[in-house]
């Protein structure tokens, strides 16, 4: 087995958006925020992600603007590097090698040429403890800049970036950790500590958790885990410091933010509701309530106008001077555990699992967008701490993405479980799912599994569904019995069993012409046209846990894994088991466009990835430790265009590309080199104009306008001459090397000939210019002697130019020049009769 | 610790009044409390925060201001009269219409020379401070409106007075107003509400601070008499303001029992201009905060529930020591019960009532830890009603039942009492003239005779027999303090009779001699409590600051154990008891035995065993009991102290080796007071 060094798991599509602090650009127009391995900039009226900074190579923990350019912008990443990027186009100026996983970023305008980074300390790796770093940045003009001059500023910080800030521009740092707060002034180089008891009587938790120190006076506010917030003053006396307390929030204030100004202070937390206080009159505060869900962050704009609050749910939310919500950014919801599979909606291409609770969403992984939320279980959410709900446990689709198969169930103490088999048919004239059938208990327990298959003979979809009563249905669209004007509906077609033993998963071959279904350690295969058992496949001891028919040329094969590591391929020709290897299996599944299968593989911790033919011994693929801990849900997404990429170990990711969650759900892809590669120039192409977000909008609008302004410059100063760059002689100049040049002198004179205006070409167009200009001052100045002397040798010349004029405009009748030559006298002799006194 | 039967009695109804005012001599470190019945207390800060002195109450003399000038106290209230009191005789020195109708407020200037009070009819009135009166000078400028809060400028040029919306800055040497500042009422539906400026401070730097009944705290400039700020501190009344000496600290007392803390702070690390801050609140009352006081390192503050708190402010004082620990003090330092013992009587004193009750009696016979069952259930004997406007200030049951007497500031009374099938009671007509008043009562343990101090600390004796009472004599200390006697006690072999005053010494007399026997050497502690060991004759006296000391009145010296008491020192957790010893007892069965108590605890001191090791745990109870018989004379020590009655009024055995404890539980007590303003909780 080989390892391929050019295929890496990436972050990419669906990452956290609220993973840091969202930072908005001094214009207010941009939203720049952490999401993966790159960071996305949004528009902040219209939501749209512009373009993603590219070139870490690990998590992005930290986006800050450079406080002495408000264009460009620092990110740091878990790969130990500190770029600078030019946001607005998108361009990389520089890379700070750091060396060490920085996990966030800290700045201020006062430390020019440093940055103070957070980074685990060196010294023992067991305990996590982590250490402020200041970075003094090398003055040099390579891309690529290694800065070693670290210098230790605080012992001990928590990770967490809200527990750090800069106060009074700078002046001091405060963080807090645990239920320690530390200031450290600069100028004295002191460092003062105010530590609180971890609880007091009446059960508040002081453990800090959030800081922010307000812009202009000495006081720091500090969230706690009880909900209080502390406003802290004084607190350059180790003894007299002293803080105020204000109560509002019922659990832990995650995230604190003074507004620009510091005359109010935001906070938020469980809640969902933005609280604004005033500064120095505390029992005034305004609130922001149904924000929809936990606030993790807050952020406000450098003027102040706008702000931004990160949620649980990965959206942000930008909110218009704390009064309205003005946009909402949302990425791809993932809850605690994502109990359908990952599927892919064959029409939209879109990624589809659990989003809010009993809702699918539809998210676009090559747009990186929430397209929408299906509403499955159609009912009010009842936000209560132990209230059992209606939950989507499975979902399918079938292949033409035309049917949607949805299981919810809830499972109250007492009470025997409720499941509800919903049918959703795909309407194309509103572009969404309707509900076709619902069929309430349409098993006595657990729906185990579920697939859908359009059978192409027969023109009738049809799903089964696998429960642990110990039965499998297959359920078929008949037409509706009783009245004509509804449709058709979803009946009970078979009710299958095998031994009374309980089925734990089905699948159909790729024509549908074969069902197979796993009875603990039995596969049975049955033919869906007249539901008859046409064989039984077994590999004792141990039940299957997947089954998988090969696709295309290996449709001959249907693979499955067993408890007891054991991967194995039956032949359906031969009824008989082609081969079998020895592999703790969590996952299997097979690409929809080819031939390839993916194998998740839990071995000591962590996952191994094996991706495979059926019908060829050796893995095309594999890589060791994909992630840390088990992989239960991924899948293949086909690609919009394919990658042509002619490596042999890379070819499986040109049609389709496989996404996986890990156990701390995150959304992982595999990415190749040129894939990268060709991302970055992608990015690097994009030029932003300056005074319109680059949206959809603005390339259908922004095109037209460029086109109308070709059209009619709008004023002659501003249409310079090209330079002179594209001419032939300065070509030659620059091009041909030096030793084969003729002397310079020679050169000179014909540079100094290609730097002038040619004559011959211009002094024709400009020449009548001119003599229009010139005609039309000697009017303006016949106009102003017309009333004094009125002296006929003028008038002529007027009347002219009239007629010069409309020489040069055909359309004009002799009549209309007449009319016009009175309208101008008159108009202008009562101009100048109001100007003259 | 030996086994007693306990009468736990619970009926003792005492119920302490509200704070209504409170004013702190920084330079004595004593505070006056005025209570709502008229009576004043004071309490030595310095000395562990002991009530030295009482002055009892009057009927219709509500305080509702004090004043310090020098060492003089002076109140006013709202019967619309001045008091000086006197505190060497604890009683009114005399007293002084003001005829302006009830008097809100009363303050002094800095130099002492001039007693401002602000009157209901809108007048402000000076008085002139002379060396026995005082005498009334002018009125400034009468204004519509009553005159609620009054402070000096600190240069005593200007006056500010708070009235109904409004706030007045008078010249004190013309008296005419200077400023008008008005207040804002409150919010929302009491617009037409009348808003109240309960208090007001005037700052050296001509700030004016106000606290009104809208729940402000307002800050003014008192030159422009324009508004600077205004901290909304409360949706009650800010009824109480008190400005630190150095004026870099305010606290704010309002009606939901609140204190907030305001303090004087730069914006910024280095800049000079200050401004204030609204930073911590304290929580600690329940009902209204009615006075308050900013020492130098704690805020005290009083109110509707009776309980005086001392909060020390934690960046004034050391951390975690004695001095940075929260104290309250609910009960007063002194004893309101009377135990005859051999009849097993006990009297209970109220301000203006007294009442005798017989104790309980039961078989007598069950396990430790037992209740028994009552075979006669308690009853009251007695209620005897005062005669006259004058609250009770002592009072005292003789050893045999058959005596009582009680006195107030005016008279002292005698009554004598029989019990038969029924209870009579008869007053004892004629009294030497010498006994006009007594500080303490005490009789003697066979009833013969009744001790009575008086003017500088004097103690009058008195023979009683069935016939006639006869002054005997005078007994003078040799020292001539002129401080009133605290405490009094007769011995049990009728040999001894001692007596404390708040100079804190302690005298002995002989009684058969009747004449000074010695004088305890001087402890810079007031005592607390005094007792006579009758088998010993060992002196034994607690003192504010916990510490015991054991006289042996034969040998005239500290005895033995006293001594290795002193030298090993008390344990840590004993000196940190926030609350003081008010009774000490002895058990006749054995003489080593000290029987003590606290609010919180009673404890008998083993003169017989080892003292605890500064390491050893001093509540040592539960876990001697805990282990078997050899361990525990091991780990057993001197102290062995109860916690199982809470809130001790008063510990004493009777002479049938039964123990009363007298409870007074706080929640009873909170349960009694009316209901406090309504306050929004969370999730209610």
């Amino acid at each position: 087995m080989v390892e391929h060094g050019d295929i890496r798991v990436v972050h990419r599509g669906g990452s956290k958006i609220n993973f840091r602090e969202p930072v908005i650009t001094s214009d207010s127009r941009f939203l720049l925020c952490a999401s993966g391995e790159c960071v996305k900039v949004f528009s902040s009226s219209t939501e749209e992600c512009i373009h993603d900074l590219r070139g870490h190579t690990d998590l992005v923990t930290g986006v800050l603007l450079k406080p002495s350019n408000h264009l460009q912008v620092y990110s740091c990443s878990a790969d130990g590097t500190v770029r600078l990027w030019d946001f607005t186009d998108g361009i990389l100026i520089k890379t700070y090698v750091i060396g060490y996983p920085i996990y966030s970023i800290h700045a201020s305008a006062k430390h020019e040429g440093v940055i103070f980074v957070v980074t685990a300390t060196v010294s023992d790796k067991r305990t996590e403890s982590f250490q402020l770093v200041a970075v003094h940045l090398p003055q040099s003009g390579d891309q690529l800049v290694e800065a070693r001059e670290l210098s230790a500023v605080l012992s001990n910080v928590s990770s967490n970036p809200a527990a750090i800030d800069f106060g009074r521009g700078g002046e001091y740092i405060a963080s807090a950790s645990g239920l320690l707060l530390e200031v450290f002034f600069f100028k004295k180089q002191k460092a003062y500590r105010f530590s609180l008891k971890e609880d007091n009587k009446k059960g508040g938790k002081n453990t800090f958790m959030c800081i922010s120190c307000h812009p202009k006076d000495d006081c720091i506010a500090t969230g706690h885990e009880d909900g209080k917030i502390r406003l802290w003053r004084n607190f350059n006396h180790q003894k007299e410091y002293t803080y105020t307390t204000l109560h509002w929030h019922h659990n832990a204030v995650s995230s604190l933010c003074f507004t620009p100004e510091g005359t109010n202070l935001l906070s938020g937390g469980i809640e969902s509701v933005l609280v604004q206080w005033r500064y120095n009159q505390e029992s005034q505060k305004d609130f922001l309530p149904r924000l929809g869900a936990a606030i993790t962050h807050i952020s406000v704009s450098p003027d102040g106008e706008l702000f931004c609050t990160s949620h649980s749910d990965n959206k942000i939310t930008i909110i218009q001077s704390c009064v309205k919500v003005s946009a909402v950014i949302q990425g791809l919801v993932k809850g605690e555990n994502v109990k359908t599979d990952l599927m892919v909606d064959p029409r939209s291409k879109s990624l589809v699992l659990n989003g809010k609770p009993g809702h699918l969403q539809f998210y676009s992984l090559q747009r990186d967008k929430l397209l929408y939320n299906l509403d499955i279980v159609q009912q009010e959410f009842i936000h209560e701490l132990g209230l059992q709900q209606f939950e989507v446990v499975n979902a399918a689709f079938d292949a033409s993405g035309s049917w949607l198969a949805t299981v919810e169930e809830r499972k109250q103490k007492d009470t025997e479980l409720e499941l509800n088999l919903k049918l959703w048919a795909f309407d194309e004239q509103t572009q969404s799912f309707v509900l076709n059938t619902t069929i309430s208990a349409p098993h006595e327990d657990r729906i185990t599994d579920m697939c859908l298959c359009h059978a192409d003979e027969s023109q009738t979809t049809v799903l089964v569904s696998t429960s642990k009563d110990g039965h499998f249905k297959a359920w078929q669209l008949a037409a509706a019995a009783h009245t004509e004007d509804e449709g058709p509906s979803w009946m009970c077609d078979f009710v299958g069993a095998y031994h009374s033993m309980v089925p734990q998963c089905c699948c159909f071959s790729a024509d549908g012409s074969l069902l197979a279904v796993s009875f603990q350690e039995v596969v049975t295969v049955w033919s869906p046209a007249s539901w008859e058992l046409l064989t039984t496949l077994s590999q004792p001891p141990g039940a299957i846990r997947n089954l998988c028919f090969g696709r295309l040329s290996c449709s001959k094969y249907l693979l499955g894994t067993t408890a007891n590591n054991l991967l194995c391929c039956w032949n359906l020709l031969t009824c008989s088991l082609e081969w079998s290897t020895s592999m703790d299996v969590s996952l299997l599944l097979a690409d929809p466009i080819s031939e390839n299968m993916a194998a998740f593989c839990c071995q000591a911790g962590a996952t191994d990835l094996f991706l495979f033919k059926p019908s060829e011994p050796r893995p095309l693929f594999s890589q060791k430790a994909v992630c840390s801990g088990k992989v239960t849900r991924a899948v293949f997404a086909p690609r919009e265009e394919m990658l042509e990429s002619c490596e042999e170990s890379s070819q499986w990711l040109n049609r389709s590309q496989l996404y996986f969650l890990t156990q701390y759900m995150d959304l992982m892809t595999f990415t190749t080199k040129a894939e990268e590669d060709r991302l970055m120039a992608a990015s690097k192409q994009l030029v932003i104009d300056d005074t319109v977000a680059m949206t959809p909008f603005y390339l259908l609008l922004g095109k037209h306008r460029q086109h109308e302004n070709q059209v009619t410059p709008s004023d002659p100063s501003a249409e310079r001459e090209p330079l002179p760059q594209g001419s032939v002689a300065i070509k030659e100049l620059l091009q041909t090397p030096a030793h084969v040049l003729p002397s310079t002198s020679f050169l000179c004179s014909m540079f100094v000939r290609s730097l002038l205006i040619s004559v011959t070409d211009t002094s024709a167009e400009s020449k009548p210019a001119e003599e229009e200009m010139e005609s039309e001052k000697e009017e303006e100045d016949s106009e102003g002697e017309m009333e004094t002397s009125s002296s006929r040798p003028t008038q002529q010349t007027s009347v002219g130019v009239g007629v010069t004029e409309s020489a040069d405009s055909p359309a004009l009748t002799k009549a209309q020049v007449r009319e016009l030559r009175r309208v101008r006298k008159l108009d202008h002799s009562w101009i100048t009769g109001l100007l003259d006194p | 610790m030996g086994e007693f039967k306990v009468h736990r009695v619970r009926f003792f109804d005492y119920m302490p009044c509200a704070i209504s005012a409170m004013a702190f001599h920084r330079h004595s470190e004593r505070l006056a409390v005025a209570r709502a019945d008229g009576a004043v207390e004071v309490f030595c800060f310095a000395d562990n925060y002991f009530q030295e002195k009482v002055i009892p109450g009057q009927d219709g003399r509500a305080v509702e201001a004090l004043c310090w000038v020098g060492q003089r106290l002076f109140s006013a209230g709202l019967n619309g009269e001045i008091t000086e009191y006197d505190l060497e005789n604890l009683r009114p020195r005399y007293t002084v219409e003001a005829y302006g109708g009830p008097i809100w407020t009363i303050s002094s200037n800095s130099q002492g020379t001039l007693l401002a009070v602000g009157c209901d009819d809108g007048t402000v009135k000076m008085f002139e401070i002379l060396e026995e009166r005082i005498q009334f000078q002018r009125n400034l400028d009468r204004q519509k409106g009553r005159i609620i809060s009054l402070s000096w400028h600190p240069s005593g040029t200007l006056i500010a007075a708070g009235m109904m919306d409004m706030i007045r800055i008078f010249d004190a040497e013309t008296g005419h107003a200077t400023h008008r500042l008005l207040v804002e009422r409150g919010v929302g539906a009491s617009k037409s509400k009348e808003v109240v400026v309960w208090s007001i401070v005037f700052l050296s730097d001509h700030t004016i601070i106000s606290g009104d009944s809208a729940g402000k705290v307002q800050i003014w400039d008192g030159f422009t008499g324009t508004l600077v700020r205004t901290h909304l501190v409360t949706k009650w009344d800010v009824l109480a303001l008190s400005v630190s000496q150095d004026e870099s600290s305010l606290v704010a007392g309002t009606s939901e029992g609140t204190v907030v803390q305001f303090q004087f702070l730069s914006s910024t690390v280095d800049q000079q201009d200050k401004e204030w801050i609204r930073t911590r609140t304290f929580k600690n009352h329940s009902h209204d905060v009615r006075a308050l006081v900013h020492t130098d390192t704690a805020v005290v503050s009083g109110g509707m529930d009776t309980q005086l708190v001392v909060r020390p402010l934690l960046d004034k004082v050391e951390k975690k020591t004695q001095e940075s620990a929260l104290r309250k003090i609910a009960f007063p330092h002194r004893n309101l019960v009377c135990c005859a013992k051999k009849a097993g009587l006990l009297l209970f004193q109220f301000p203006d009532h007294l009442e005798v009750w017989r104790v309980g009696e039961s078989d007598g016979h069950g396990k430790p830890g037992d209740s028994l069952l009552v075979k006669r259930k308690p009853e009251k004997l007695i209620q005897l009603k005062t005669k006259g406007e004058d609250h009770i200030c002592c009072s005292a049951l003789s050893p045999c039942g058959g005596w009582l007497a009680y006195s107030t500031v005016s008279s002292v009374r005698l009554y004598r009492l029989q019990y038969n099938n029924n209870i009579s009671i008869t007053k004892v007509s004629r009294l030497p003239k010498e006994l006009r008043w007594a500080h303490q009562l005490c009789f003697s343990s066979d009833s013969s005779k009744l001790f009575a101090s008086s003017t500088h600390s004097t103690v009058i004796v008195v023979a009683l027999n069935q016939l006639e009472c006869k002054y005997l004599q005078t007994l003078k200390p040799k020292s001539g303090s002129r401080q009133p006697v605290h405490l009094l006690f007769a011995s049990e072999d009728g040999k001894w009779l001692a007596s404390a005053n708040t100079d804190c010494e302690v005298h002995v007399y002989n009684l058969q001699k009747l004449k000074l026997h010695c004088t305890v050497p001087v402890y810079n502690s007031c005592p607390t409590a005094v007792a006579i060991n009758p088998a010993t004759s060992n002196l034994v006296v607690a003192h504010a600051d916990q510490q015991i000391f054991e006289y042996s009145l034969v040998q005239k010296e500290y005895t033995e154990w006293s001594r290795k008491l002193q030298k090993q020192g008390l344990h840590s957790l004993w000196l940190e008891r926030d609350t003081l010893i008010t009774n000490i007892t002895f058990n006749p069965k054995n003489p080593a035995h000290i029987i003590l108590h606290d609010m919180f605890m009673f404890c008998i001191v083993d003169q017989s065993l080892p003292l605890p090791e500064a390491k050893a745990i001093l509540y040592n109870q539960m876990t001697l009991r805990s282990l078997p018989e050899p361990e525990r004379i091991r780990h057993s020590h001197a102290f062995k102290i109860c916690k199982n009655f809470q809130h001790l009024l008063c510990v004493t055995l009777l002479e049938d080796h039964s123990l009363v404890v007298v409870e007074r539980p706080l929640l009873e007590i909170m349960s009694q007071l009316p209901a406090p303003v309504r306050q929004k909780k969370f999730a209610t």
